[in-house]
């Protein structure tokens, strides 16, 4: 089976955000950044794939020389090899796709895994932009995949519930939290990692169709009010709920 | 200009979410002089259709077929892009849901048109229109702009009100017609849980974090939720260490929600935390350590014990509330 899984760098979830000098995206003086946690999933999933059907797992990412530390953390959980789309520019989710279905094609996975999101422009909406370009279908925040005879049935979470998926492969599936736990990367998995194949190549290029105009912070709130220390203090706040606040 | 809704119906009822996209490209399609069309796809929902016009659809395109009764990613977005080129619709809009985010991608690439996920704002500016979405789960705010001809946006639920009023919407039969090839995917069963509310829909969402102290100690949260109608959510804390579900994680790991009223209980509030919360309309805090980062969100708070303070809350609202 050939399994591709579309990994994104992106700082860490303890970021405190601040808007850089372009004013158009972060200042990334002393962020750190971090395999994708839902992409981590991803890479799990590809990697018990693997083992069920044999075949090989690739990961790819579409971005600078730094996604080249996302792609070794993948090859350390276990990935055979990397591929690297290289773009020092900034990209829409469109172009993200488009870059990235343009070098998938070629490859013509069976399975192609992303995280559900990216944690960081949250669009949630790369994977699915892909599975449409390469006319494949898909499945979004999947939290069970289970294969047979080249027919996925899935499960992904809906508001207050389930919805089972059939599909047949080749298919792209996004994965969510509860998919699996991912596996650390042993010390002899990062020594190995050492020595596995990134492969360069330059990304396709995709004129935008979202522009950015601004990126700015959320209005700081102004602080609240401590209404007690007990529970003397619930008759007041039920009060403030109702007649100030308007929400019960 | 002509303006194409999605409409999401489960069961044939008409989300929430989608009574709400509707009135805000109504709003939209006021100011730049546009028509406002809806177009809703499942089997047996022609019923719900004329409703829509209180919602600010003139009209009502209408796409009824028993193939269609569950969701198929594939065959939706065939079908929603079908209308809108032979409506020849200059923007589509979809509700930010589980469903529309499933959709939005796929029509956009059909009609070859940028996408705008999850906004929380639209506002018209010289002709064009500019969106506001939260990024890194909300600890920023990006304005955008789609310079495509045809432009696709998803629209965040619980943002913008669902304002009811007066109007009525000529229904009418699209005529789209699917292939066996376009059920690509396609749902075989759902499975929602009655009662509570997701805490991405609800109006209300009471969250518990390690200050429970315990799994059964959830109880608490559950007995509260359960008197204000309300959503379950929890901390990454209280996911990882197995207490509680990952469905009802709220945060930059999980889900980020909006409700008019947050109640924070025992959640010392950490920053990714904070992120898929501080859009709430109204926080309450109740936590005993009062340098805790979640009084710094909450615009009320009791600095005080969690297993004092929510049996009271619980007992005095159900009297208030009867419920």
């Amino acid at each position: 089976m050939k399994i591709v899984v579309c990994v994104n760098h992106v700082p860490d979830t303890e970021t405190r955000v601040k808007v850089g000098a372009d004013g158009l995206s972060i200042d990334r003086t002393g962020v750190n950044f971090m395999l994708a946690p839902y992409d981590e999933i991803a890479v799990e999933e590809a990697l018990r794939m693997r083992e069920k059907f044999a075949g090989d797992v690739t990961v790819m990412s579409l971005g600078n020389e730094k996604h080249k530390e996302t792609l070794r953390k993948a090859l350390a959980m276990g990935a055979d090899k990397a591929i690297l789309l290289k773009d020092d520019g900034v990209r829409d989710s469109h172009g993200v796709a488009a870059g990235l279905a343009a070098a998938l094609k070629p490859l013509a996975p069976d399975v192609i895994l992303f995280g559900k999101q990216s944690i960081d422009y949250d669009d949630a909406q790369v994977g699915t932009l892909v599975a449409e370009m390469l006319s494949l279908p898909s499945v979004g925040v999947a939290v069970k995949i289970d294969i047979q005879d080249r027919k996925a049935v899935c499960v992904r979470e809906i508001e207050g519930g389930h919805e089972i998926v059939e599909l047949k492969l080749p298919a792209v599936f996004l994965a969510q939290k509860g998919l699996n736990d991912p596996r650390y990367p042993s010390l002899k998995g990062i020594m190995a990692a050492k020595n596995k194949p990134i492969e360069e190549q330059i990304a396709l290029a995709a004129a935008p169709l979202v522009e950015t105009v601004a990126m700015r912070t959320p209005p700081a709130k102004a602080a609240g009010r401590i209404v007690g220390t007990d529970k003397s203090a619930v008759s007041e706040l039920i009060r403030l709920l109702h007649e100030e606040a308007k929400v019960i | 200009m002509k303006f194409l809704v999605f409409v999401e119906q489960r069961d044939t009822v008409i989300k929430k979410s989608s009574c709400e996209t509707v009135r805000a490209a109504r709003n939209l399609a006021d100011v730049l002089g546009a028509e406002c069309i809806a177009v809703l796809i499942g089997s047996g929902v022609e019923a719900g259709a004329p409703g829509l016009g209180q919602y600010g659809a003139s009209r009502v395109l209408v796409l009824d077929d028993p193939a269609l009764a569950k969701h198929s990613s594939t065959a939706y977005a065939r079908a929603i892009a079908s209308v809108a080129a032979a409506e020849a619709a200059d923007i589509v809009f979809l509700p930010a849901s589980q469903m529309g985010k499933d959709l939005a991608p796929r029509v956009a690439v059909k009609l070859h048109a940028g996408l705008a996920a999850d906004c929380i704002a639209l506002r018209a500016d010289n002709g064009t229109i500019i969106a506001t979405r939260p990024v890194y789960a909300g600890k920023a705010l990006l304005d955008v702009r789609v310079t495509s001809p045809v432009k696709v946006f998803t629209l965040r639920p619980n943002v913008f009100p669902a304002t009811v009023a007066q109007g009525t919407a000529t229904v009418q039969k699209a005529d789209v017609a699917l292939s066996p090839d376009d059920f690509g995917a396609v749902v075989t069963n759902v499975d929602v849980a009655v009662g509570r509310p997701d805490v991405t829909e609800a109006d209300i969402v009471v969250s518990g974090g390690r200050g429970m102290k315990a799994p059964e100690h959830f109880a608490l949260i559950e007995a509260l939720a359960e008197v204000l109608r309300a959503g379950v959510g929890a901390s990454r804390a209280v996911v990882d260490a197995g207490w509680r579900p990952h469905d009802e994680q709220v945060g930059q790991t999980g889900k980020t929600v909006s409700p008019a009223l947050y109640i924070a209980c025992g959640i010392s509030g950490a920053v990714q935390h904070l992120a898929g919360m501080s859009s709430s309309k109204y926080i309450v805090a109740i936590n005993k350590d009062k340098d805790a980062p979640i009084f710094q969100a909450a615009d009320y708070g009791i600095v005080g014990d969690v297993f004092e303070i929510l049996p009271e809350l619980t007992a005095q609202l159900k009297q208030t509330l009867g419920t």
